[in-house]
């Protein structure tokens, strides 16, 4: 990998400075509250939930409680496809601890069908085994799910999305 | 015009020992709604600017700022966050208004205590990393510290600690929004384990969920507007120092300091008997005596005497914490603030249910950013 800069071992960078060191304990367990409770409870059913918001005429996804557009509550519940487009993706090379991946990972904004006005959705994988070539904004795209005894009401639930082939 | 500002909204989700069937951001738009019908705005068209007080390691998650806009109806709208105590926000948020650029302010502050599994350490995390996190000494112990050398120079009894622990517990019972309503008694506090020598368990305050919101406006953003405006008639924040070793670990530093000049700016030339109604911050039992005296309200060695003759109970000459304080509302750090501003403003407005002070004109709210800081805000409210 070619970084600019001088690159430091590990014994330089831990040991020619006298320095103090510190490891932080940082544990956290989130309420995931009404709206994203429902959504990982339809993931693990194999669904993707939406709202929809009554005042705006638009149906959003994940679920939210209030529309941020109006502010009002969001009380409608809609079942939506479990297909797609991709809005934008990307092949992506390094993890986060900075080690490189011989075989790219490749995120991607998936707009799910049936929200509206501006369409709306996660973030998510394309099949890291597609050709990278074939990858295009605006292609459609289908959730694989893992099988029904795995789910656990995570968003990892879908294992990633493949390009459906029509176009 | 004379550019005054006032609170005209707020808002109140919780508190209670935790809210686990609400998200974070679902939790504060519980608070934001109820504040905007209280103000009689509308945070899509009306609100000019939303100030949020949080920070990361309480939220987990690093620039979170970036998600605090729309549960505050901020969403595509100027939003900034404080690091620190909602009135160390709600200070922006007059400021904001004073320039004359802006005529309704929103300030927004949470607690989601119940979030963090490891709130020791996170606590612990605020201490100096190169010379004095390395004793694995809890952030209670710089609060005994801080016990230690009050009661001694102050000449303060524990029994008038316990007491205060009593009375916040008690003044809870009374208020919807307080977590711990207790019918503690001074044995209950005296008898509770010991965390560090005099610190005990029952002088602490039990952290708590629970959010904050209020609206600010310039009189222009009153307008027609069908409200109830509290003034602000100073406000004022302060730091004394950060290291254990040059702070003044005996009087509350940080509290004279704003107070000074929050008086100056509301005109107040003798508090106890100019105020009517005190919030003031009691994180630790003895913090509430402690600033009460570095407020300037008692003289050294004073408050502890006062609160076992009564004067600060509900019927006492100058009440304090009717709400219950931290200790009775639950800790909510980054939201203590405006807890404390929200019982001034119930109380003023006559709207403090059994709570009441009758005639309650003046009202003084102060919070302090809790251990190890020495940062403290002030607010002094009132009538026209």
């Amino acid at each position: 990998m070619d970084v600019r800069g001088k690159r430091l071992t590990l014994d330089e960078f831990m040991n020619t400075e006298l320095s103090v060191k510190h490891y932080p304990e940082m544990e956290y367990n989130w309420a995931t509250g009404v709206a994203i409770t429902k959504f990982l409870k339809g993931l693990k059913n194999g669904k993707i939930l939406g709202t929809y918001c009554n005042d705006c005429d638009r149906t959003v996804c994940p679920p939210r409680m209030f529309c941020e557009e109006c502010f009002n509550p969001m009380n409608h519940y809609v079942k939506l496809p479990d297909t797609g487009v991709i809005n934008t993706f990307s092949l992506a090379f390094i993890r986060t601890d900075a080690t490189r991946r011989e075989k790219a990972e490749i995120p991607a904004v998936i707009d799910i069908d049936g929200t509206s006005i501006s369409p709306s959705g996660f973030l998510h994988l394309i099949d890291e085994d597609v050709s990278h070539d074939k990858i295009k904004i605006g292609m459609k795209v289908k959730a694989v799910w893992k099988d029904e005894k795995d789910r656990i009401g995570d968003i990892t639930d879908i294992k990633f999305f493949e390009l459906l082939e029509d176009d | 015009m004379t550019n005054k500002v006032a609170i005209i909204g707020v808002g109140i989700e919780g508190f209670r020992s935790s809210i686990r069937e609400l998200s974070y951001k679902e939790m504060v738009y519980q608070a934001a709604v109820k504040a905007y019908s209280d103000a009689q705005v509308n945070p899509r068209d009306d609100v000019d600017t939303f100030i949020s007080c949080e920070e990361d390691f309480n939220m987990g998650t690093s620039i979170t700022d970036e998600y605090a806009p729309d549960q505050i109806g901020g969403a595509q709208r100027p939003v900034h966050t404080i690091t620190g105590d909602g009135i160390q926000g709600m200070a922006a948020a007059y400021m904001q208004i004073k320039t004359g650029m802006f005529d309704i302010a929103v300030v927004e502050a949470q607690s989601r205590a119940s979030d963090i599994l490891t709130h020791n350490q996170i606590q612990h995390f605020a201490l100096d990393p190169l010379y004095v996190r390395q004793f694995d000494a809890t952030h209670h112990t710089a609060a005994a510290l801080e016990k230690q050398i009050y009661l001694k120079r102050s000449n303060t009894s524990e029994d008038a600690v316990a007491e205060v622990a009593v009375k916040n517990h008690n003044n809870a019972l009374f208020n919807p929004n307080a977590a711990y309503g207790i019918k503690a008694t001074k044995q209950d506090i005296l008898q509770s384990k010991m965390i560090a020598t005099p610190l005990r368990s029952g002088e602490v305050s039990e952290s708590a969920d629970g959010a904050v919101v209020i609206v600010l406006a310039s009189e222009k953003g009153i307008g027609n507007r069908d409200v109830d405006p509290v003034w602000i008639n100073g406000i004022s924040y302060a730091t004394n120092s950060p290291n254990f070793h040059t702070r003044d670990w005996q009087t509350a530093k940080y509290a004279e300091l704003c107070a000074k000049k929050a008086y100056e700016m509301a005109s107040i030339t003798n508090p106890k008997s100019q105020i009517d109604v005190f919030e003031i911050d009691d994180t630790y039992a003895f913090k509430e005596l402690q600033h009460l005296e570095a407020l300037g309200i008692y003289e050294s060695g004073e408050a502890g005497k006062a609160l076992l003759n009564g004067e600060l109970g509900r019927k006492g000459s100058n009440p304090v914490n009717t709400s219950g304080g931290t200790i009775g509302m639950g800790n909510g750090h980054d939201v203590n603030g405006l807890q404390r501003v929200a019982e001034v403003v119930h109380q003023l407005r006559g709207h403090a249910g059994k709570r009441q002070i009758s005639g309650a004109k003046t009202g003084l709210a102060f919070s302090w950013r809790g251990v190890p800081t020495t940062a403290g805000a002030i607010a002094v409210l009132g009538g026209n």
